[in-house]
């Protein structure tokens, strides 16, 4: 029997923006049976910037080209059952992050977005980044970050002139330091683990990360029954604390752990 | 023991200097031997036994392609020649002929014996100061000896050379080196080694000012029909040594007789015999220092009772007198360097090393207190891992490339008889073998009770580990000579074909994945990934359950290496001659490492080191985290298997038939 993959997601306006710049996405698929194939999952959390009608272009051109490049290149050539020559999983993220920054570029000139995307295939997690959305591990005691805030406030933590705390109240908290659409050549943070790391992997925009902390975070998913009530219970803590950006999360639980809660999908 | 066997003439002198020498690093370069051929021909001698020099062009062994002659001498030439079982690289060798002039058939062949003989005991010799011998060979008349090619110059030749008195902190530092070298000949067990002709035209200073002691007299067996008996060289030799007695405080005269030489540009040979006690050092030159010239007389004492009591007194005393004038920091007395003094890197010395009648190309095992290595003398041995001494050795009909494997009391081991052999690990002695219906290059994995190895009949095969029964044979499409991986319940191997397999406990395809060339490389499997290289010049990581690629990293040349893991980084190496790092998660390089050679033997990670082999010869040892070399060590030839570690020890085997051990 193949592992399904499950999920769930939650996407919120918050009580403040008019419009919802955060694009997310979500593909799962289960090929069982001869010929059958490892559960695979791709999941896309984009943040567009750039003002109005901008941002949302710009998240959601990069969301849908992710998409098509990773079926395209990956999953197409595994059900055409070819012997061609197909990129490694590194190499795909890595292209369709690529492509999607072209497609900002030219679709919405002077718009921008994060993109922080997973992809499970098999026992390996492959993670491609850019910009501040964020992607966790949960794991049994806590929530473990597993991408970098492409932001300046996160460079000053680094060159050691913030810390941490300093860096909740920074006046230049938003500014990015690397987002697509922005520039030509694209540096993209891509790293492959297994599965065993964590039990739930979670994709948020910083609306979710900016407003309630890592540690709350963590106890509202501890505490939660389901995947479902996880994503409700988070959306409701960060408009709780103001609900001041949009509000995009993705709960994967990874293949191989037990489900959460008592048994309830 | 003493390097020589037969009678020498005094034409010696000549015959043996010169030999293995070389100007610049200019390959084309070919070495002027109007030295020789000038004195030669003012003696009226004719070099070589006639005009029979080996023209460039000709190859010896469908190995050694001589590109040129380095010297000539009384009983043949050396060579400069290019060894051609290294096609990706210039390795430059020095092949020295002895012409076996003998008339009687049998005296001939005694020759050829006690050369044989003395070739073996040479290689034996593991010294930065003494060229290591490669190889040796007889074809009709004339016998080989294969040696390291050395770039530098003789010490006759630079004496010659330079217009002035020597620099006298030169001199102490070549007298140092050489006190060091003759101190490890002098200890050599179970007898020691008399060099017995230590002389300017003997000693080479190497491009990094190391001295490098040559012509161990090998060839002094061919000198027949050669008048008188004196061994050794006419001015440098001791008095002792003309009533046909030596010993070290021979040597050490001969050492005292070159260090006056060097420092008063008088040239013994030309003086009264025993002459020193009457031509101090400083009539000649004012300029040496008077602390200097007594340590030097001492060894020049008639009576050998007088002289030093062995060389590492004489280093002693030369050491001494370098701390009370303050020139101590200014010596250059060769500590450190590496074998061939390639590189400024700490060399080390083996705990101890253990020769196999042939090459050693795989890997060994240590288990339980011994070591167990194959050879392509077909043998496998088993060694104490402490000391080497030999426990037995069981013999199959083919040769050994692979490692053995260990389990309850058994050894495995796959040959290229076709057969897998299962051994007491005890005695020696088979329990059972197996038939495979071509050779076996790949190497044994337990798991589950049963071995996993591949063949070149095209077959993995899964074999009962108690009784050799076959389980079950899977058919590929090429011969399997990488080793299994066994791991998540699943066997991994990579196929000459260029497909990786993936099978289950029965034998069933799981998956297959195709590289574009062979993939000889042994997979590692961590984390849900599968690691290997392939010869399309690739390292590979395949998703573990599907056999979909995770990653690639495309290197310059074919990957034979098989990997390393050790805490998310993969270490392997290629033919392109380096030791990579990469991490696992990015596929991003850590560090390289260049070697002198194909890196295509496999790396081990061992404490905090990284331990592997090279077609260079070396064995390196590199820090973990940053690829810088801790140590390296040179052995006689190329290093294609893998290292071992246990017990706080690291062994390696190398082509040049020996196994070594060390301290990590």
């Amino acid at each position: 029997m193949t592992d399904q993959i499950r999920f769930a997601t939650s996407y919120d306006v918050g009580l403040i923006r008019s419009h919802n710049e955060d694009a997310l996405l979500t593909f799962t698929c289960n090929l069982s049976g001869d010929g059958g194939l490892p559960a695979c999952g791709l999941f896309v959390i984009a943040d567009g910037m750039g003002g109005h009608l901008m941002g949302e272009r710009a998240s959601g051109i990069a969301a849908r080209t992710m998409a098509r490049v990773i079926l395209e290149q990956l999953y197409l050539s595994v059900l055409r059952d070819g012997e061609e020559d197909r990129p490694a999983l590194l190499e795909a993220m890595e292209l369709a992050v690529q492509a999607a920054n072209r497609a900002v570029s030219l679709a919405v000139p002077g718009g921008g977005t994060t993109l922080t995307s997973a992809l499970i295939f098999g026992r390996q997690l492959t993670l491609a980044h850019v910009g501040d959305s964020r992607a966790y591990l949960v794991q049994p005691d806590r929530l473990k970050a597993v991408t970098r805030d492409h932001t300046l406030v996160q460079r000053l933590i680094d060159l050691g002139q913030l810390t941490s705390d300093e860096a909740v109240e920074h006046p230049h908290k938003n500014v990015l330091v690397r987002a697509l659409g922005q520039q030509e050549t694209l540096e993209v943070d891509v790293a492959t683990s297994d599965l065993s790391e964590g039990n739930l992997l979670l994709l948020c925009s910083d609306g979710l990360w900016g407003s309630v902390s890592d540690g709350e975070l963590f106890q509202i998913i501890s505490n939660s029954e389901s995947l479902q009530q996880a994503c409700d219970q988070m959306v409701h803590a960060a408009n709780r604390a103001g609900g001041t950006d949009n509000i995009a999360a993705i709960l994967v639980e990874l293949p191989g752990h037990p489900p959460m809660g008592a048994g309830s999908p | 023991m003493v390097l020589s066997v037969g009678v020498v003439g005094t034409i010696e002198t000549i015959s043996t200097a010169r030999t293995i020498v070389t100007t610049s690093d200019d390959a084309e370069r070919k070495l002027d031997t109007s030295t020789y051929r000038r004195t030669a021909a003012t003696l009226g001698v004719q070099p070589g036994g006639g005009d029979i020099l080996l023209d460039e062009g000709v190859t010896l062994q469908d190995r050694y392609s001589i590109l040129g002659v380095l010297g000539v001498g009384g009983m043949g030439s050396v060579y400069r020649a290019r060894d051609l079982r290294f096609p990706g690289v210039t390795k430059l060798v020095a092949v020295k002929e002895m012409i076996n002039i003998a008339a009687d058939a049998g005296l001939r062949e005694m020759i050829v014996r006690n050369f044989e003989r003395e070739a073996n005991l040479l290689a034996t010799l593991s010294h930065p100061a003494i060229p290591r011998i490669f190889d040796y060979f007889t074809q009709e008349n004339r016998s080989y000896l294969v040696q390291e090619f050395i770039n530098g110059k003789d010490l006759e030749a630079l004496l010659e050379e330079s217009d002035g008195f020597l620099d006298e902190i030169l001199v102490v530092s070549w007298a140092v080196q050489l006190c060091d070298v003759l101190t490890f000949l002098h200890n050599v067990q179970p007898q020691p080694i008399v060099f017995r002709d230590m002389k300017p035209s003997n000693v080479m200073i190497d491009n990094h000012g190391h001295v490098r002691l040559i012509d161990f007299g090998i060839a002094r067996g061919f000198q027949v029909n050669q008048r008188g008996t004196m061994i050794g060289t006419e001015g440098y030799s001791p008095p002792e040594q003309y009533r046909g007695e030596y010993g070290p405080a021979s040597d050490i005269y001969a050492l005292g007789a070159t260090l006056h030489h060097l420092l008063t540009r008088q040239d013994p040979r030309l003086e009264p015999p025993f002459s020193f006690a009457d031509r101090p050092i400083r009539s000649a030159n004012p300029a040496v220092r008077p602390e200097l010239e007594p340590v030097i007389m001492k060894s020049l004492a008639y009576d050998h009772q007088d002289r030093y009591a062995s060389a590492a007194a004489f280093k002693d005393a030369l050491m001494k007198m370098a701390k009370e004038t303050g020139i101590l920091g200014r010596l250059n007395t060769g500590e450190g360097r590496p074998g061939d003094a390639a590189r400024g890197t700490p060399s080390v010395k083996p705990l101890w090393s253990f020769a196999c009648e042939d090459e050693i190309r795989g890997t060994p095992l240590a288990a339980q207190g011994a070591l167990y290595i194959g050879s392509y003398d077909n043998n496998l041995y088993a060694l104490n891992a402490a000391d080497g001494k030999f426990r037995w050795k069981y013999a199959t009909d083919g040769g050994l490339p692979g490692r053995p494997a260990f389990y309850n009391d058994l050894l495995y081991v796959g040959s290229e008889d076709s057969r897998l052999h299962a051994i007491s690990a005890r005695t020696g002695r088979v329990a059972w073998t197996y038939y495979a219906d071509r050779p076996f290059r790949s190497s044994p994995c337990l798991a589950e009770g049963h071995i996993f190895i591949g063949s070149d009949d095209g077959y993995l095969h899964a074999i009962n580990a108690q009784t050799g029964r076959r389980a079950w044979r899977t058919e590929v499409n090429g011969p399997v000579r990488s080793t299994p991986c066994v791991a998540e319940e699943r066997v991994f191997f990579g196929c000459e074909s260029g497909d990786f397999y993936c099978l289950d406990f029965t034998g069933v395809l799981k998956w297959r994945f195709g590289a574009k060339r062979a993939i000889t490389s042994s997979p590692s499997v961590a984390k849900g990934a599968v690691y290997f290289g392939s010869v399309d010049w690739t390292v590979y990581a395949l998703e573990s359950s599907s056999g979909f690629a995770v990653w690639r990293r495309r290197l310059s040349k074919a990957v034979i290496s098989s990997p390393a893991l050790s805490n998310g980084v993969i270490y392997i190496g290629c033919a392109d001659e380096f030791i990579y790092a990469f991490e696992a998660r990015t596929s991003k390089e850590v560090w390289r490492f260049q070697t002198g050679g194909q890196a295509n033997a496999s790396p081990l990670v061992f404490e905090d080191a990284l331990y592997c082999g090279s077609v260079d010869g070396s064995l390196y040892s590199l820090d973990l985290a940053t690829g810088k070399v801790r140590w390296r060590f040179q052995t006689g030839g190329p290093i294609t298997g893998a290292p071992a570690a246990a017990d706080g020890r690291v062994f390696v085997g190398s082509n040049d038939r020996r196994v070594y051990a060390f301290a990590p």
